[in-house]
């Protein structure tokens, strides 16, 4: 099993970015994405920023660099900075729309397909190998039990070997993406008018209910659970499982520290009671996403 | 350009076509669709029948398999193309990559559209589903402008159809797990969203509640529209302001945009709402019929008649219409 270093989802200032990526350098994680998945605008890095962090991390050590790239793409402009990463020479790309697959495949490179893509099924499964896929991020929603159907059946054809399964395993979930920026909305301003207000909130805005419940985080134009996903206690399920690859997301620096801990797991396996008002695991359990199996 | 109406039932298909429909889309009567509700959809027997009512008027019929294929089931989407198929569906309305794949090899005469479901925003994706599954045409999202629209309609190797009126999804179609994080199903899996089985309704001092899977959604006060509890139209708390911090109860609404929808070369217009009654079909089918049809008859002074956008937002959620993310000031 190798862990890794999901790209951050958030907007925080280009300092902060490049002394986060040096803590990973550091860190025991085997793969480190990094990126602008949500919002074009969010420029404290440009492409060519992205890519030589990227290239600049990668010197310094011999973790695997993968850039990660937009999901919700609508603009022509968005898909001149998306050909750019593609086509960046070295890195691996992760593709988070089937926009990148495509420019993937016509530039005849592999690539990782991220969450967002829908693939929930093994048909889907070959559709996106026969583009060039390498690795298969499973979609958030999916339950430990509809992997592995997927997977058994992958090696019922054997193409298990083709390609490299990952499972998001802790931190904020990406939920939903949408035309409308909520954080400006927050801020009651138009997303053209935003001024960049999402680099105010480095771990995005809490939308709870009436009653207090935590229910969701604004991030711009995405909506992420309010509780950190947390498959701590599943590590050796998802190992048994043939997963290669657990996700731990880039929420602040303390994803170092779980990828410590979730190391750990498979050499001293420990039970971690989840806090049911800051954590859930429902997605992998087939119930509800924001509960506590 | 095509007017594409929704219909649950044979009473509302019956409806739309008798009332200026172009084109009707169902769906079968189980999860292969995203309108799995009770009640609603078709079996195989009502499902020739569709076919017969629409094809001896001259209109088309479009089969939605939209959701996507769960890994212990492909069986199931297969088996659903195959019955709409069958029965001589005009076209297949297609989410998942597998699905469109075994629907392009087996059925290669078959016209397959790209399901809203799929999230296709942009060329490089359009392209996608052309080399790879030979479309006909693409349903754009709700989460494109105009000018992102219009862009795309000169650019695109596919033909595009838009939604054109009904609820209003604010969220990219397909890529939005909201509804399975608080019930545990979603509108990708099971072809729901906030699913009814889930809803609660209760009366508390402090007003009439809404709750899905126990998370309070709205509160209402006595002068109040209470409205069905779709998760992203309740009112929450953002750090003390108690809003709708997603989106209000409203729906979609684009008659002012017929024209210039008509100048992009728009194939199709899409109205939303499956899980209506025949009525709300009748309504609404009749409405953008005439204003189609007044369009067509005079291009250059079309206006849109305030009658019919009454008739319309009586129709809708909250009693409200939208331009949505058609109109960047919503973004």
């Amino acid at each position: 099993m190798k862990f890794s270093l999901g790209p951050s989802l958030f907007f925080w200032p280009k300092a902060d970015v490049e002394a986060f990526y040096q803590q990973a350098i550091q860190s025991s994680a085997d793969i480190i994405y990094l990126g602008e998945t949500v919002c074009s605008k969010r420029r404290e890095l440009k492409a060519k920023d992205w890519l030589g962090l990227g290239r600049e991390v990668a010197k310094d050590t011999n973790k695997q660099i993968v850039i990660s790239t937009m999901t919700l793409l609508e603009s022509p402009a968005e898909i001149v900075t998306l050909k750019k990463l593609c086509d960046n020479g070295d890195l691996l790309v992760e593709a988070n729309d089937l926009s990148a697959v495509q420019i993937m495949h016509d530039l005849n490179m592999p690539f990782v397909a991220g969450s967002a893509i829908n693939c929930y099924n093994l048909s889907t499964l070959k559709v996106l190998l026969k583009q060039g896929m390498i690795r298969w991020l499973m979609p958030v929603e999916l339950s430990g039990d509809w992997l592995k159907t997927i997977l058994m059946q992958a090696d019922d054809v054997n193409i298990r070997d083709q390609f490299e399964c990952e499972v998001f395993s802790w931190g904020y979930l990406p939920l939903a993406y949408s035309a409308r920026c909520f954080t400006a909305r927050s801020e009651d301003r138009p997303k053209d008018d935003c001024q960049y207000c999402c680099i105010n909130y480095p771990q995005g805005r809490k939308m709870n209910s009436r009653e207090g419940e935590q229910v969701f985080v604004l991030n711009g134009i995405q909506t992420m659970s309010a509780y950190q996903y947390n498959l701590i206690n599943e590590v050796n399920q998802l190992k048994d499982m043939g997963v290669d690859i657990m996700r731990i997301s880039s929420d602040s620096s303390k994803a170092f520290a779980q990828l410590d801990k979730f190391k750990d797991q498979l050499v001293d396996p420990k039970a971690y009671p989840l806090d049911s008002e800051q954590e859930c695991n429902g997605f992998w359990h087939k119930i509800a996403g924001m509960s506590v199996a | 350009m095509e007017l594409l109406c929704p219909a649950g039932n044979l009473p509302a298909l019956k409806t739309a076509i008798d009332n200026g429909a172009d084109a009707v889309y169902i769906g079968l009567k189980d999860d292969t669709n995203a309108r799995h509700f009770a009640g609603l959809n078709f079996n195989d027997g009502k499902l020739a029948k569709a076919a017969d009512y629409v094809h001896q008027r001259g209109k088309k019929l479009h089969v939605a398999i939209n959701t996507f294929a769960h890994a212990s089931g492909e069986e199931r989407w297969k088996k659903a193309v195959d019955n709409a198929v069958d029965i001589g569906t005009d076209a297949l309305i297609i989410a998942d990559l597998g699905v469109l794949d075994y629907a392009a090899n087996k059925y290669p005469d078959v016209e397959r559209h790209v399901s809203v479901q799929a999230s296709t925003t942009n060329l490089e994706a359009i392209k996608f589903f052309k080399n790879n599954f030979a479309v006909d045409r693409v349903v754009l999202p709700r989460v494109l402008s105009v000018q992102q629209v219009r862009q795309l309609a000169k650019t695109s190797p596919v033909p595009l159809e838009v939604f054109a009126f009904g609820s209003l999804c604010i969220m990219a179609e397909g890529r939005c797990y909201l509804s399975s994080y608080m019930t545990g199903e979603s509108p990708n899996t099971v072809g729901a969203c906030s699913p009814a089985k889930y809803v609660r309704w209760q009366e508390t001092e402090q007003g009439l509640e809404s709750r899905l899977n126990n998370v309070l959604i709205d509160r209402y006060q006595e002068n109040e529209n209470a409205g069905y509890p779709t998760l992203c139209k309740g009112r929450f708390d953002v750090d003390g302001d108690v809003y709708h911090a997603l989106e209000e109860p409203t729906s979609l609404n684009t008659l002012e945009l017929i024209p210039e929808l008509m100048a992009m070369g728009i194939v199709s217009v899409k109205i939303e709402g499956r899980q209506r009654s025949p009525a709300y079909v009748e309504q609404v089918a009749k409405t953008w019929r005439m204003a189609l049809d007044r369009y067509q008859q005079s291009p250059n002074t079309f206006e849109v008649e305030g009658a019919w956008m009454q008739t319309l937002a009586n129709l809708s959620e909250g009693s409200q219409t939208t331009l949505g993310a058609y109109h960047r000031k919503w973004q």
